[in-house]
Protein backbone atom coordinates (compact mmCIF):
# COMPACT_ATOMS: atom_id res chain seq x y z
CA UNK A 1 0.00 0.00 0.00
CA UNK A 2 1.77 3.15 -1.20
CA UNK A 3 0.84 6.50 0.30
CA UNK A 4 1.70 10.00 -0.90
CA UNK A 5 1.75 12.85 1.61
CA UNK A 6 1.72 16.47 0.42
CA UNK A 7 3.51 18.68 2.93
CA UNK A 8 4.39 22.35 3.38
CA UNK A 9 7.10 24.33 5.07
CA UNK A 10 5.62 27.02 7.34
CA UNK A 11 6.80 29.36 10.12
CA UNK A 12 6.80 27.73 13.56
CA UNK A 13 3.39 28.29 15.14
CA UNK A 14 5.06 29.84 18.19
CA UNK A 15 6.68 32.50 16.00
CA UNK A 16 5.70 36.14 16.10
CA UNK A 17 4.62 37.21 12.64
CA UNK A 18 5.74 40.61 11.39
CA UNK A 19 5.02 41.99 7.92
CA UNK A 20 8.14 42.80 5.89
CA UNK A 21 9.05 46.34 4.87
CA UNK A 22 7.53 45.75 1.43
CA UNK A 23 4.33 44.84 3.23
CA UNK A 24 3.25 41.91 1.09
CA UNK A 25 4.95 39.03 2.91
CA UNK A 26 6.31 38.27 6.35
CA UNK A 27 9.66 39.37 7.63
CA UNK A 28 11.40 35.99 7.67
CA UNK A 29 14.48 37.12 9.60
CA UNK A 30 14.84 35.04 12.72
CA UNK A 31 11.79 32.95 11.82
CA UNK A 32 12.17 29.23 12.37
CA UNK A 33 10.43 27.06 9.78
CA UNK A 34 8.82 23.70 10.45
CA UNK A 35 6.81 21.00 8.76
CA UNK A 36 3.21 22.28 9.09
CA UNK A 37 1.69 20.62 12.20
CA UNK A 38 -1.31 19.24 10.30
CA UNK A 39 1.06 17.74 7.73
CA UNK A 40 2.89 16.02 10.58
CA UNK A 41 -0.38 14.30 11.48
CA UNK A 42 -0.70 13.25 7.83
CA UNK A 43 2.85 11.85 7.75
CA UNK A 44 2.16 9.93 10.96
CA UNK A 45 -1.10 8.56 9.51
CA UNK A 46 0.73 7.47 6.35
CA UNK A 47 3.47 5.69 8.33
CA UNK A 48 0.91 3.84 10.45
CA UNK A 49 -1.05 2.83 7.34
CA UNK A 50 1.99 1.36 5.63
CA UNK A 51 3.10 -0.33 8.86
CA UNK A 52 -0.35 -1.91 9.27
CA UNK A 53 -0.36 -3.08 5.64
CA UNK A 54 3.07 -4.64 6.09
CA UNK A 55 4.36 -3.30 2.80
CA UNK A 56 4.45 -0.16 0.71
CA UNK A 57 6.18 3.18 0.64
CA UNK A 58 5.46 6.66 1.93
CA UNK A 59 6.43 9.40 -0.53
CA UNK A 60 6.50 13.04 0.49
CA UNK A 61 5.83 15.81 -2.01
CA UNK A 62 6.22 19.53 -1.44
CA UNK A 63 5.94 22.63 -3.60
CA UNK A 64 8.27 25.48 -2.79
CA UNK A 65 11.79 26.78 -2.94
CA UNK A 66 15.01 24.89 -2.23
CA UNK A 67 14.55 25.30 1.54
CA UNK A 68 11.71 22.79 1.25
CA UNK A 69 14.34 20.05 1.23
CA UNK A 70 14.90 20.70 4.95
CA UNK A 71 11.19 20.14 5.61
CA UNK A 72 11.21 16.97 3.53
CA UNK A 73 14.20 15.68 5.51
CA UNK A 74 12.28 16.06 8.75
CA UNK A 75 9.45 13.94 7.29
CA UNK A 76 11.98 11.38 6.07
CA UNK A 77 13.48 11.32 9.57
CA UNK A 78 10.04 10.38 10.91
CA UNK A 79 10.17 7.36 8.63
CA UNK A 80 8.94 8.30 5.14
CA UNK A 81 10.80 6.49 2.35
CA UNK A 82 11.42 9.13 -0.29
CA UNK A 83 10.67 12.71 -1.17
CA UNK A 84 10.03 14.95 -4.13
CA UNK A 85 10.67 18.68 -4.10
CA UNK A 86 8.73 20.53 -6.76
CA UNK A 87 10.61 23.76 -7.18
CA UNK A 88 8.21 26.60 -7.75
CA UNK A 89 6.31 29.20 -5.85
CA UNK A 90 3.73 28.33 -3.29
CA UNK A 91 1.17 31.13 -3.12
CA UNK A 92 -2.20 31.92 -1.57
CA UNK A 93 -3.79 30.48 -4.76
CA UNK A 94 -4.54 26.95 -3.57
CA UNK A 95 -5.82 25.90 -6.98
CA UNK A 96 -2.44 26.68 -8.55
CA UNK A 97 -0.80 24.63 -5.77
CA UNK A 98 -3.25 21.78 -6.27
CA UNK A 99 -2.56 21.72 -10.02
CA UNK A 100 1.20 21.57 -9.48
CA UNK A 101 0.78 18.70 -7.00
CA UNK A 102 -1.66 16.84 -9.25
CA UNK A 103 0.74 17.08 -12.22
CA UNK A 104 3.23 15.14 -10.12
CA UNK A 105 1.00 12.62 -8.38
CA UNK A 106 -1.71 11.76 -10.90
CA UNK A 107 0.34 9.03 -12.58
CA UNK A 108 1.60 7.55 -9.30
CA UNK A 109 0.13 4.27 -8.17
CA UNK A 110 -0.75 5.32 -4.61
CA UNK A 111 -4.11 4.32 -3.15
CA UNK A 112 -4.02 7.16 -0.68
CA UNK A 113 -2.99 10.78 -0.96
CA UNK A 114 -2.88 12.52 2.43
CA UNK A 115 -2.57 16.21 3.26
CA UNK A 116 -2.88 18.23 6.45
CA UNK A 117 -6.36 19.71 6.74
CA UNK A 118 -4.76 23.10 6.19
CA UNK A 119 -1.35 24.75 6.14
CA UNK A 120 -0.53 26.68 9.30
CA UNK A 121 0.51 29.79 7.34
CA UNK A 122 -2.13 30.72 4.74
CA UNK A 123 -4.92 28.82 6.54
CA UNK A 124 -6.76 28.58 3.23
CA UNK A 125 -7.89 25.00 3.91
CA UNK A 126 -8.57 24.18 0.29
CA UNK A 127 -5.72 22.32 -1.43
CA UNK A 128 -6.88 18.82 -0.33
CA UNK A 129 -10.42 18.93 -1.76
CA UNK A 130 -9.08 20.70 -4.87
CA UNK A 131 -6.57 17.87 -5.42
CA UNK A 132 -9.37 15.33 -4.90
CA UNK A 133 -11.65 17.11 -7.37
CA UNK A 134 -8.92 17.53 -10.01
CA UNK A 135 -8.00 13.84 -9.69
CA UNK A 136 -11.67 12.81 -9.77
CA UNK A 137 -11.16 10.76 -6.62
CA UNK A 138 -13.05 10.47 -3.37
CA UNK A 139 -11.92 13.12 -0.91
CA UNK A 140 -12.77 13.24 2.79
CA UNK A 141 -11.74 16.32 4.76
CA UNK A 142 -10.96 16.89 8.45
CA UNK A 143 -10.25 13.21 9.14
CA UNK A 144 -9.24 12.35 12.73
CA UNK A 145 -8.74 8.62 12.11
CA UNK A 146 -9.26 6.12 9.32
CA UNK A 147 -8.96 2.44 8.54
CA UNK A 148 -8.26 0.98 5.12
CA UNK A 149 -10.03 -2.10 3.84
CA UNK A 150 -9.56 -3.80 0.49
CA UNK A 151 -11.25 -1.24 -1.73
CA UNK A 152 -12.42 1.44 0.64
CA UNK A 153 -11.43 3.64 3.52
CA UNK A 154 -13.56 4.32 6.58
CA UNK A 155 -12.95 7.77 8.01
CA UNK A 156 -13.98 9.58 11.18
CA UNK A 157 -14.33 13.27 10.52
CA UNK A 158 -14.98 16.23 12.78
CA UNK A 159 -18.11 18.21 11.98
CA UNK A 160 -19.96 20.90 13.89
CA UNK A 161 -21.27 19.33 17.06
CA UNK A 162 -20.19 15.77 16.40
CA UNK A 163 -18.42 13.13 14.40
CA UNK A 164 -19.28 11.60 11.02
CA UNK A 165 -18.20 8.21 9.81
CA UNK A 166 -17.64 8.33 6.06
CA UNK A 167 -16.99 5.38 3.81
CA UNK A 168 -15.03 6.31 0.67
CA UNK A 169 -13.82 4.28 -2.28
CA UNK A 170 -10.13 3.91 -3.05
CA UNK A 171 -8.07 5.53 -4.40
CA UNK A 172 -8.86 8.47 -2.15
CA UNK A 173 -7.56 11.82 -0.95
CA UNK A 174 -7.85 12.52 2.79
CA UNK A 175 -7.09 15.67 4.74
CA UNK A 176 -5.96 14.93 8.28
CA UNK A 177 -6.55 16.91 11.43
CA UNK A 178 -5.54 16.56 15.05
CA UNK A 179 -6.95 13.46 16.70
CA UNK A 180 -5.40 10.03 16.57
CA UNK A 181 -2.17 10.71 14.77
CA UNK A 182 0.11 12.26 17.38
CA UNK A 183 3.33 12.52 15.36
CA UNK A 184 6.28 10.41 16.45
CA UNK A 185 9.60 12.05 17.25
CA UNK A 186 12.35 11.41 14.78
CA UNK A 187 14.97 9.18 16.40
CA UNK A 188 18.66 9.89 15.99
CA UNK A 189 18.83 6.80 13.81
CA UNK A 190 15.92 8.16 11.76
CA UNK A 191 17.64 11.52 11.33
CA UNK A 192 20.85 9.81 10.16
CA UNK A 193 18.93 7.52 7.81
CA UNK A 194 17.01 10.47 6.33
CA UNK A 195 20.23 11.90 4.92
CA UNK A 196 20.63 8.87 2.67
CA UNK A 197 17.01 8.54 1.57
CA UNK A 198 16.21 9.47 -2.04
CA UNK A 199 15.13 13.03 -2.65
CA UNK A 200 14.29 14.18 -6.14
CA UNK A 201 14.21 17.85 -7.09
CA UNK A 202 12.47 18.98 -10.23
CA UNK A 203 10.77 22.09 -11.53
CA UNK A 204 7.08 22.36 -10.64
CA UNK A 205 4.50 22.44 -13.42
CA UNK A 206 4.15 26.02 -14.55
CA UNK A 207 0.82 27.22 -13.16
CA UNK A 208 0.21 30.95 -12.80
CA UNK A 209 -1.24 32.11 -9.48
CA UNK A 210 -4.36 34.22 -9.78
CA UNK A 211 -4.39 35.45 -6.19
CA UNK A 212 -1.85 38.08 -5.21
CA UNK A 213 -1.30 39.59 -1.78
CA UNK A 214 -1.68 43.35 -2.08
CA UNK A 215 -0.79 43.98 1.52
CA UNK A 216 -0.03 42.11 4.70
CA UNK A 217 -0.66 43.92 7.96
CA UNK A 218 -0.57 43.16 11.65
CA UNK A 219 -3.96 42.83 13.29
CA UNK A 220 -5.31 46.04 14.78
CA UNK A 221 -4.21 46.27 18.39
CA UNK A 222 -7.04 45.83 20.84
CA UNK A 223 -7.67 48.91 22.93
CA UNK A 224 -6.21 48.49 26.38
CA UNK A 225 -8.68 46.74 28.61
CA UNK A 226 -9.30 47.30 32.24
CA UNK A 227 -8.84 45.20 35.32
CA UNK A 228 -12.27 45.39 36.90
CA UNK A 229 -10.98 44.23 40.27
CA UNK A 230 -9.75 41.34 42.33
CA UNK A 231 -11.61 38.23 43.40
CA UNK A 232 -15.34 37.48 43.43
CA UNK A 233 -16.24 40.93 44.80
CA UNK A 234 -15.44 42.37 41.36
CA UNK A 235 -18.08 40.19 39.69
CA UNK A 236 -21.15 42.46 40.05
CA UNK A 237 -19.26 45.34 38.43
CA UNK A 238 -18.09 43.02 35.64
CA UNK A 239 -21.65 41.93 34.95
CA UNK A 240 -22.82 45.54 34.92
CA UNK A 241 -20.07 46.49 32.42
CA UNK A 242 -20.85 43.50 30.21
CA UNK A 243 -24.49 44.49 30.14
CA UNK A 244 -24.34 48.27 29.97
CA UNK A 245 -21.01 49.11 28.36
CA UNK A 246 -20.24 46.13 26.15
CA UNK A 247 -23.87 45.21 25.49
CA UNK A 248 -22.72 41.61 25.52
CA UNK A 249 -25.13 39.99 27.96
CA UNK B 1 -21.52 39.09 -14.38
CA UNK B 2 -22.44 41.72 -11.78
CA UNK B 3 -24.80 39.33 -10.03
CA UNK B 4 -23.77 37.67 -6.79
CA UNK B 5 -24.79 34.24 -5.50
CA UNK B 6 -24.75 33.21 -1.84
CA UNK B 7 -24.76 29.56 -0.81
CA UNK B 8 -27.29 29.52 2.05
CA UNK B 9 -26.49 26.47 4.15
CA UNK B 10 -29.30 24.67 5.94
CA UNK B 11 -29.09 21.95 8.52
CA UNK B 12 -32.12 19.76 9.26
CA UNK B 13 -34.25 22.15 7.23
CA UNK B 14 -33.28 25.30 9.14
CA UNK B 15 -31.02 28.00 7.76
CA UNK B 16 -27.78 28.59 9.64
CA UNK B 17 -27.15 32.11 10.95
CA UNK B 18 -24.19 32.38 8.63
CA UNK B 19 -26.53 31.72 5.67
CA UNK B 20 -28.17 35.07 6.43
CA UNK B 21 -24.73 36.65 6.77
CA UNK B 22 -23.67 35.24 3.37
CA UNK B 23 -26.80 36.60 1.72
CA UNK B 24 -26.34 39.98 3.39
CA UNK B 25 -22.71 40.14 2.19
CA UNK B 26 -23.85 39.10 -1.30
CA UNK B 27 -26.40 41.93 -1.31
CA UNK B 28 -23.77 44.51 -0.25
CA UNK B 29 -21.43 43.31 -3.01
CA UNK B 30 -24.20 43.27 -5.61
CA UNK B 31 -25.05 46.86 -4.71
CA UNK B 32 -21.45 47.90 -5.27
CA UNK B 33 -21.14 45.95 -8.51
CA UNK B 34 -24.43 47.14 -9.95
CA UNK B 35 -26.05 43.71 -9.94
CA UNK B 36 -28.50 41.74 -7.85
CA UNK B 37 -28.03 39.20 -5.06
CA UNK B 38 -29.37 35.66 -5.18
CA UNK B 39 -29.27 32.73 -2.80
CA UNK B 40 -29.00 29.00 -3.39
CA UNK B 41 -30.51 26.56 -0.90
CA UNK B 42 -30.12 22.80 -1.31
CA UNK B 43 -31.98 20.25 0.78
CA UNK B 44 -34.53 17.48 0.95
CA UNK B 45 -37.63 18.77 2.71
CA UNK B 46 -39.81 21.80 2.29
CA UNK B 47 -37.44 24.76 2.18
CA UNK B 48 -39.83 27.44 0.92
CA UNK B 49 -40.21 29.18 4.30
CA UNK B 50 -36.50 29.15 4.97
CA UNK B 51 -35.91 30.52 1.50
CA UNK B 52 -38.52 33.28 1.80
CA UNK B 53 -36.72 34.64 4.86
CA UNK B 54 -33.62 35.34 2.77
CA UNK B 55 -35.45 38.12 0.92
CA UNK B 56 -35.30 40.19 4.07
CA UNK B 57 -31.51 39.92 4.05
CA UNK B 58 -31.23 41.17 0.48
CA UNK B 59 -31.73 38.24 -1.89
CA UNK B 60 -33.86 39.21 -4.89
CA UNK B 61 -34.36 35.55 -5.73
CA UNK B 62 -33.75 32.24 -4.02
CA UNK B 63 -32.92 29.15 -6.03
CA UNK B 64 -34.26 26.17 -4.12
CA UNK B 65 -32.91 22.79 -5.19
CA UNK B 66 -34.83 19.93 -3.63
CA UNK B 67 -33.99 16.26 -3.87
CA UNK B 68 -34.35 13.41 -1.40
CA UNK B 69 -30.61 12.78 -1.63
CA UNK B 70 -29.73 16.34 -0.57
CA UNK B 71 -30.98 16.25 3.03
CA UNK B 72 -27.50 15.75 4.35
CA UNK B 73 -24.41 17.22 2.80
CA UNK B 74 -22.50 14.97 0.45
CA UNK B 75 -19.77 16.67 -1.61
CA UNK B 76 -20.31 14.38 -4.60
CA UNK B 77 -23.93 15.55 -4.75
CA UNK B 78 -23.56 19.20 -3.79
CA UNK B 79 -20.43 20.39 -5.61
CA UNK B 80 -21.60 19.69 -9.20
CA UNK B 81 -25.01 21.27 -8.52
CA UNK B 82 -23.50 24.45 -7.10
CA UNK B 83 -20.98 24.69 -9.95
CA UNK B 84 -23.75 24.24 -12.50
CA UNK B 85 -25.92 26.94 -10.88
CA UNK B 86 -22.99 29.38 -10.87
CA UNK B 87 -22.38 28.70 -14.55
CA UNK B 88 -25.97 28.79 -15.72
CA UNK B 89 -26.77 31.89 -13.65
CA UNK B 90 -23.66 33.62 -14.98
CA UNK B 91 -22.75 34.82 -11.49
CA UNK B 92 -19.62 36.95 -11.18
CA UNK B 93 -19.18 36.43 -7.44
CA UNK B 94 -20.08 33.56 -5.14
CA UNK B 95 -20.19 33.77 -1.33
CA UNK B 96 -19.97 30.60 0.79
CA UNK B 97 -20.10 30.28 4.58
CA UNK B 98 -16.77 29.13 6.06
CA UNK B 99 -18.42 26.37 8.08
CA UNK B 100 -17.22 22.76 8.05
CA UNK B 101 -19.50 22.15 5.07
CA UNK B 102 -18.56 25.41 3.36
CA UNK B 103 -14.85 24.68 3.78
CA UNK B 104 -15.38 21.26 2.22
CA UNK B 105 -17.66 22.43 -0.57
CA UNK B 106 -16.19 25.73 -1.80
CA UNK B 107 -12.77 24.33 -2.85
CA UNK B 108 -14.47 21.59 -4.89
CA UNK B 109 -16.70 24.12 -6.63
CA UNK B 110 -13.64 26.30 -7.28
CA UNK B 111 -11.80 23.33 -8.84
CA UNK B 112 -14.83 22.44 -10.99
CA UNK B 113 -15.09 26.05 -12.21
CA UNK B 114 -11.30 26.39 -12.52
CA UNK B 115 -11.10 29.55 -10.43
CA UNK B 116 -9.22 30.35 -7.22
CA UNK B 117 -10.88 30.78 -3.82
CA UNK B 118 -10.38 33.03 -0.79
CA UNK B 119 -11.52 31.33 2.41
CA UNK B 120 -12.52 32.49 5.88
CA UNK B 121 -12.80 36.10 4.70
CA UNK B 122 -13.37 38.73 7.40
CA UNK B 123 -13.59 41.84 5.23
CA UNK B 124 -14.99 42.33 1.75
CA UNK B 125 -16.19 45.36 -0.15
CA UNK B 126 -16.39 46.80 -3.62
CA UNK B 127 -13.91 49.56 -4.36
CA UNK B 128 -13.84 51.17 -7.78
CA UNK B 129 -15.68 48.23 -9.33
CA UNK B 130 -13.24 45.68 -7.90
CA UNK B 131 -13.76 43.37 -4.96
CA UNK B 132 -11.38 43.98 -2.10
CA UNK B 133 -10.92 40.95 0.15
CA UNK B 134 -9.27 40.78 3.56
CA UNK B 135 -8.61 37.51 5.34
CA UNK B 136 -6.62 36.45 8.39
CA UNK B 137 -3.46 34.42 7.88
CA UNK B 138 -1.15 32.73 10.39
CA UNK B 139 -4.28 32.10 12.50
CA UNK B 140 -4.96 35.79 12.77
CA UNK B 141 -1.42 36.93 13.55
CA UNK B 142 -1.66 38.96 10.31
CA UNK B 143 -4.25 40.04 7.78
CA UNK B 144 -3.79 39.78 4.02
CA UNK B 145 -5.54 41.96 1.48
CA UNK B 146 -5.94 40.07 -1.77
CA UNK B 147 -6.28 40.76 -5.47
CA UNK B 148 -8.06 37.97 -7.31
CA UNK B 149 -7.66 37.88 -11.05
CA UNK B 150 -10.42 35.46 -12.02
CA UNK B 151 -14.13 35.36 -12.70
CA UNK B 152 -16.26 34.26 -11.02
CA UNK B 153 -14.67 35.40 -7.77
CA UNK B 154 -15.22 32.80 -5.05
CA UNK B 155 -14.97 33.50 -1.33
CA UNK B 156 -16.13 32.04 1.96
CA UNK B 157 -16.93 34.25 4.93
CA UNK B 158 -16.08 33.57 8.56
CA UNK B 159 -19.24 33.09 10.67
CA UNK B 160 -20.22 35.82 13.17
CA UNK B 161 -18.00 38.50 11.63
CA UNK B 162 -20.56 40.19 9.37
CA UNK B 163 -23.61 41.56 11.15
CA UNK B 164 -26.52 40.76 8.84
CA UNK B 165 -29.25 43.39 9.02
CA UNK B 166 -32.80 42.37 8.40
CA UNK B 167 -34.77 44.56 6.02
CA UNK B 168 -38.14 44.57 4.29
CA UNK B 169 -37.23 42.93 0.99
CA UNK B 170 -38.92 39.92 -0.52
CA UNK B 171 -37.41 37.29 -2.77
CA UNK B 172 -38.94 35.34 -5.61
CA UNK B 173 -38.56 31.60 -5.14
CA UNK B 174 -37.30 29.57 -8.08
CA UNK B 175 -37.53 25.85 -7.31
CA UNK B 176 -35.65 23.33 -9.37
CA UNK B 177 -35.06 19.63 -9.15
CA UNK B 178 -31.35 19.02 -9.45
CA UNK B 179 -29.94 15.95 -11.15
CA UNK B 180 -28.37 13.63 -8.58
CA UNK B 181 -26.61 10.45 -9.68
CA UNK B 182 -26.04 8.48 -6.50
CA UNK B 183 -24.33 5.67 -8.41
CA UNK B 184 -21.42 8.01 -9.15
CA UNK B 185 -20.80 8.90 -5.49
CA UNK B 186 -17.36 8.00 -4.23
CA UNK B 187 -18.25 8.46 -0.58
CA UNK B 188 -21.17 8.42 1.80
CA UNK B 189 -21.84 9.08 5.45
CA UNK B 190 -22.60 5.79 7.22
CA UNK B 191 -22.96 7.13 10.74
CA UNK B 192 -23.35 10.40 12.64
CA UNK B 193 -22.60 10.79 16.33
CA UNK B 194 -23.50 13.96 18.19
CA UNK B 195 -21.03 15.09 20.84
CA UNK B 196 -22.98 15.58 24.07
CA UNK B 197 -26.65 16.52 24.15
CA UNK B 198 -26.87 18.96 21.25
CA UNK B 199 -23.63 20.64 22.28
CA UNK B 200 -23.01 23.75 20.21
CA UNK B 201 -19.79 23.91 18.22
CA UNK B 202 -17.26 26.48 19.35
CA UNK B 203 -17.01 27.91 15.82
CA UNK B 204 -20.75 28.63 15.69
CA UNK B 205 -21.33 30.00 19.18
CA UNK B 206 -22.08 33.65 19.91
CA UNK B 207 -20.63 33.27 23.41
CA UNK B 208 -17.69 31.01 24.35
CA UNK B 209 -16.68 29.90 27.83
CA UNK B 210 -13.08 28.68 27.53
CA UNK B 211 -10.89 26.98 30.09
CA UNK B 212 -7.16 26.43 30.33
CA UNK B 213 -4.51 24.98 32.62
CA UNK B 214 -5.81 27.08 35.50
CA UNK B 215 -8.78 24.71 35.66
CA UNK B 216 -6.32 22.29 37.27
CA UNK B 217 -8.31 19.12 36.61
CA UNK B 218 -10.76 17.89 33.96
CA UNK B 219 -13.24 17.17 36.77
CA UNK B 220 -13.50 20.90 37.38
CA UNK B 221 -15.20 21.59 34.05
CA UNK B 222 -18.55 21.45 35.82
CA UNK B 223 -17.75 25.02 36.93
CA UNK B 224 -17.60 26.13 33.29
CA UNK B 225 -20.64 24.07 32.34
CA UNK B 226 -22.58 25.83 35.06
CA UNK B 227 -21.57 29.25 33.70
CA UNK B 228 -22.56 28.11 30.21
CA UNK B 229 -25.97 26.99 31.46
CA UNK B 230 -26.44 30.24 33.40
CA UNK B 231 -25.91 32.33 30.27
CA UNK B 232 -28.35 30.27 28.22
CA UNK B 233 -28.56 29.67 24.46
CA UNK B 234 -25.80 30.05 21.92
CA UNK B 235 -22.98 29.29 24.35
CA UNK B 236 -20.24 26.75 23.65
CA UNK B 237 -17.33 25.49 25.71
CA UNK B 238 -13.82 26.16 24.43
CA UNK B 239 -10.38 25.03 25.53
CA UNK B 240 -6.73 26.01 25.27
CA UNK B 241 -4.24 23.80 23.46
CA UNK B 242 -2.58 22.82 26.77
CA UNK B 243 -5.71 21.15 28.11
CA UNK B 244 -6.50 19.48 24.78
CA UNK B 245 -2.98 18.11 24.54
CA UNK B 246 -3.30 16.88 28.12
CA UNK B 247 -6.39 14.93 27.05
CA UNK B 248 -8.72 16.89 29.35
CA UNK B 249 -10.94 18.17 26.54
CA UNK B 250 -11.71 17.07 22.95
CA UNK B 251 -9.86 18.70 20.06
CA UNK B 252 -13.14 20.03 18.67
CA UNK B 253 -13.16 22.57 21.51
CA UNK B 254 -9.62 23.85 20.93
CA UNK B 255 -9.34 27.56 20.17
CA UNK B 256 -6.18 28.88 18.52
CA UNK B 257 -3.64 27.80 15.95
CA UNK B 258 -4.02 24.04 15.31
CA UNK B 259 -7.56 24.48 16.68
CA UNK B 260 -10.37 26.78 15.66
CA UNK B 261 -10.27 30.49 15.06
CA UNK B 262 -13.36 32.11 16.55
CA UNK B 263 -15.03 35.50 16.60
CA UNK B 264 -17.88 35.37 19.11
CA UNK B 265 -19.69 38.33 20.60
CA UNK B 266 -18.33 37.45 24.04
CA UNK B 267 -15.32 35.28 24.95
CA UNK B 268 -14.54 34.17 28.51
CA UNK B 269 -10.89 33.11 28.97
CA UNK B 270 -10.83 31.34 32.31
CA UNK B 271 -7.54 30.09 33.68
CA UNK B 272 -5.94 30.70 30.27
CA UNK B 273 -2.60 32.50 30.40
CA UNK B 274 -2.73 33.59 26.75
CA UNK B 275 -0.07 31.81 24.71
CA UNK B 276 0.53 33.54 21.36
CA UNK B 277 -1.15 30.76 19.45
CA UNK B 278 -4.28 30.94 21.61
CA UNK B 279 -4.51 34.72 21.28
CA UNK B 280 -4.27 34.33 17.51
CA UNK B 281 -7.41 32.23 17.54
CA UNK B 282 -9.65 34.49 19.62
CA UNK B 283 -8.44 38.04 19.36
CA UNK B 284 -11.14 39.04 16.86
CA UNK B 285 -13.83 38.33 19.48
CA UNK B 286 -15.97 41.42 20.09
CA UNK B 287 -15.61 41.42 23.89
CA UNK B 288 -13.05 39.41 25.86
CA UNK B 289 -13.25 38.70 29.59
CA UNK B 290 -10.30 37.12 31.39
CA UNK B 291 -10.08 35.64 34.84
CA UNK B 292 -6.60 34.65 35.97
CA UNK B 293 -4.80 34.67 39.26
CA UNK B 294 -1.60 35.96 37.63
CA UNK B 295 -1.97 39.74 37.06
CA UNK B 296 0.87 39.59 34.51
CA UNK B 297 -0.74 36.90 32.36
CA UNK B 298 -0.60 37.97 28.67
CA UNK B 299 -4.34 37.32 28.33
CA UNK B 300 -4.96 40.62 30.15
CA UNK B 301 -3.31 42.46 27.23
CA UNK B 302 -6.16 41.51 24.91
CA UNK B 303 -8.99 41.32 27.45
CA UNK B 304 -11.51 44.15 27.59
CA UNK B 305 -12.34 43.26 31.17
CA UNK B 306 -10.21 41.31 33.61
CA UNK B 307 -10.57 39.98 37.09
CA UNK B 308 -7.46 38.93 38.97
CA UNK B 309 -8.34 36.10 41.28
CA UNK B 310 -9.10 32.48 41.90
CA UNK B 311 -11.42 31.32 39.14
CA UNK B 312 -13.01 28.76 41.47
CA UNK B 313 -14.31 31.69 43.49
CA UNK B 314 -14.93 34.12 40.63
CA UNK B 315 -16.66 31.89 38.09
CA UNK B 316 -19.40 30.45 40.37
CA UNK B 317 -20.15 34.02 41.51
CA UNK B 318 -20.33 35.07 37.86
CA UNK B 319 -22.84 32.32 37.12
CA UNK B 320 -24.86 33.40 40.13
CA UNK B 321 -24.90 37.10 39.15
CA UNK B 322 -25.85 36.28 35.57
CA UNK B 323 -28.72 34.08 36.79
CA UNK B 324 -29.90 36.95 38.99
CA UNK B 325 -29.66 39.34 36.05
CA UNK B 326 -31.70 37.00 33.83
CA UNK B 327 -34.32 36.61 36.57
CA UNK B 328 -34.71 40.40 36.77
CA UNK B 329 -34.99 41.03 33.04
Amino acid sequence: MDVIVCVKRVPDTETRIKPSAAGTEIDSSGVKYILSPYDEFAVEAALRTVEAAGSGEVTLVTLGDAAGSETLRSGLAMGADKAILLEGSSTMDGLATAKALVAEIESADAQLVLLGVKAADDDQQQVGPMVGTLLGRACVTGVTSFTVTEDSVRCHREVEGGVEVVEASLPAVLTITKGTYEPRYASLKGIMAAKRKPMETKPAADVAARIAVRSLTSPPARAAGKIVGEGPDAVPELVRLLREEANAL
Amino acid sequence: MADVLAFAEQRDGSLLGVAREAVWVAARLAEGLGGTAHALVLGAGDLADAAAELGRFGASSVLVGQHTALGEYNPDAYAPIVAEQVRSGNFGTVVFPATTTGKDLAPRVAALLDVPLATDVTGVEVEGGAIRIVRPVYSGKAFAELDIDASPTLLSIRPNVFQAEEGEGTATIASFEPAVDESSWTQRVVERKASGEGALDVAEATIIVSGGRGMKDPENWNVLEDLRDAIGDGVALGASRAVVDAGWRPHGEQVGQTGKTVAPKLYFALGISGAIQHLAGMRTSQTIVAVNKDPDAPIFNVADYGIVGDLFEVVPRLAEEIRALKARS
